[in-house]
């Protein structure tokens, strides 16, 4: 398995491909993941252009770590073919799949992501993929989605596309999103991918977009796509541990591990009843707080 | 490859260059007009001609008005400008007469 399938993405930062001022150093701002888009984001007659910006910006620029995801134009455009020869050609570290419906558009891409590779001398399984849906179908068929592919690290919700798709709006609530949201963390938990959630749009709200990171945080998801370097602190806060959780975790693993030598399966900690299924939970813990820059003892 | 038909690439946005390629018969003309042409002119001159080689164009008229771009951009809008003068969007040589 490729070793940053399950790499920490809490802020993917969508970044036009087409613009240069954007993609010369975005890593200055300190999002998980940046997301070139060659889709939205480009003009029609503008497509061709971004690609060999993308490619120059992949191959000539250091992004210092920051993983390097591009969003390709969707199935049911004339672009997405030379999208990913570039890409792989490029060394970009996943693909961002637009409006997935079906397993069969994920096949699609893997399929030319391997041909990209030979073509390439990419090593194979090199390029991660990702998966929007942005309709009802796609949120409908989430779990095939995610058991479609080893190279799927995780699935993202598209609010605005999918709210269309529903007639309805993006309100500021969440309403509108709440089922969609739900299906999407049950179907990537079952299939043991990452979910991430939808760009928040009103960047003059930052009090909505603050109530709308903490829901989705307690909700499950692992991150957020987002649009502007403002939102990174707001979401990396909220995705931090506080330090209860952190010594928790800590007394966590020490006690399963201690428990484990000794054959004992289920135990307390802290007055709580636990078992060997909390022992995931409380490395992300550790992980996420390591992420935020606290040193971990351990 | 020829220059077969002008054509355009870039914006004049600020960390961007624009690429005008025309066709020509004598060799390579460039008209080059920078915000950083007295410290940079001559490197810009170069990642120009490097990837005009690159792409075996023997034959062209460039203009170019440059906005500050990184050399990558430079490459980037040369190349699009060349290829759109043929009219080629696909199967691109990228890693190769590209990179």
């Amino acid at each position: 398995m490729n070793k940053n399938k399950n790499r920490l993405r809490r802020t993917m930062m969508f970044l036009n491909c087409q613009k240069p001022g954007l993609i010369r150093d975005p890593y200055i701002y300190g999002a998980d993941s940046i997301i070139l888009d060659l889709e939205d984001a480009v003009a029609a007659n503008q497509k061709d252009s971004a690609r060999y910006s993308l490619y120059h910006a992949l191959k000539d620029l250091d992004y210092r770590g920051v993983e390097r995801i591009v969003r390709i134009n969707g199935l049911d455009t004339p672009y997405w073919k030379e999208d990913i020869r570039v890409c792989v050609a490029g060394g970009a570290d996943a693909i961002r799949i637009a409006k997935t419906e079906t397993r069969e558009d994920v096949k699609a891409v893997e399929t030319a992501v391997l041909s990209a590779e030979q073509e390439f001398n990419r090593p194979v399984g090199s390029t991660l993929l990702m998966a929007a849906l942005e309709s009802a179908k796609g949120v409908l068929n989430a779990l095939e989605i995610c058991n479609s592919s080893d190279r799927l690290f995780g699935i993202a919700l598209s609010g605005g596309d999918f709210t269309k798709d529903i007639q309805t709006t993006i309100t500021g609530t969440g309403v509108e999103l709440a089922g969609a949201r739900q299906h999407m963390i049950l179907a990537a938990r079952a299939a043991k991918i990452q979910c991430f959630d939808t760009v928040y749009t009103n960047l003059d709200d930052m009090e909505g977009f603050r109530k709308d990171v903490e829901m989705i945080h307690r909700m499950g998801f692992d991150g957020k796509s987002i649009i502007n370097p403002k939102q990174i602190a707001v979401v990396h806060e909220i995705f931090t541990p506080s330090e209860k959780e952190i010594i928790y975790a800590k007394k966590l693993i020490r006690a399963i591990n201690e428990q484990k030598e000794k054959g004992i399966g289920v135990f307390t900690v802290d007055g709580k009843m636990v078992d060997i299924a909390f022992y995931d939970g409380a490395v992300r813990t550790l992980n996420l707080a390591r992420a935020a820059g606290i040193a971990i003892n351990f | 490859m020829e220059i077969i038909n002008t054509a355009i690439a870039g914006t004049l946005e600020s960390s961007d260059v624009q690429v005008i390629v025309e066709p020509a018969t004598e060799g390579i003309e460039i008209e080059l007009e920078s915000t950083v042409i007295n410290q940079y002119g001559k490197q810009i001159r170069t990642v120009i001609m490097e990837t005009l080689e690159r792409l075996e164009v023997k034959n062209a008229k460039l203009r170019v008005i440059d906005k500050g771009a990184l050399d990558c951009t430079l490459k980037a809008r040369v190349e699009c400008a060349i290829f759109r003068s043929n009219h080629i969007m696909e199967q691109l040589p990228w890693g190769g007469a590209i990179r």
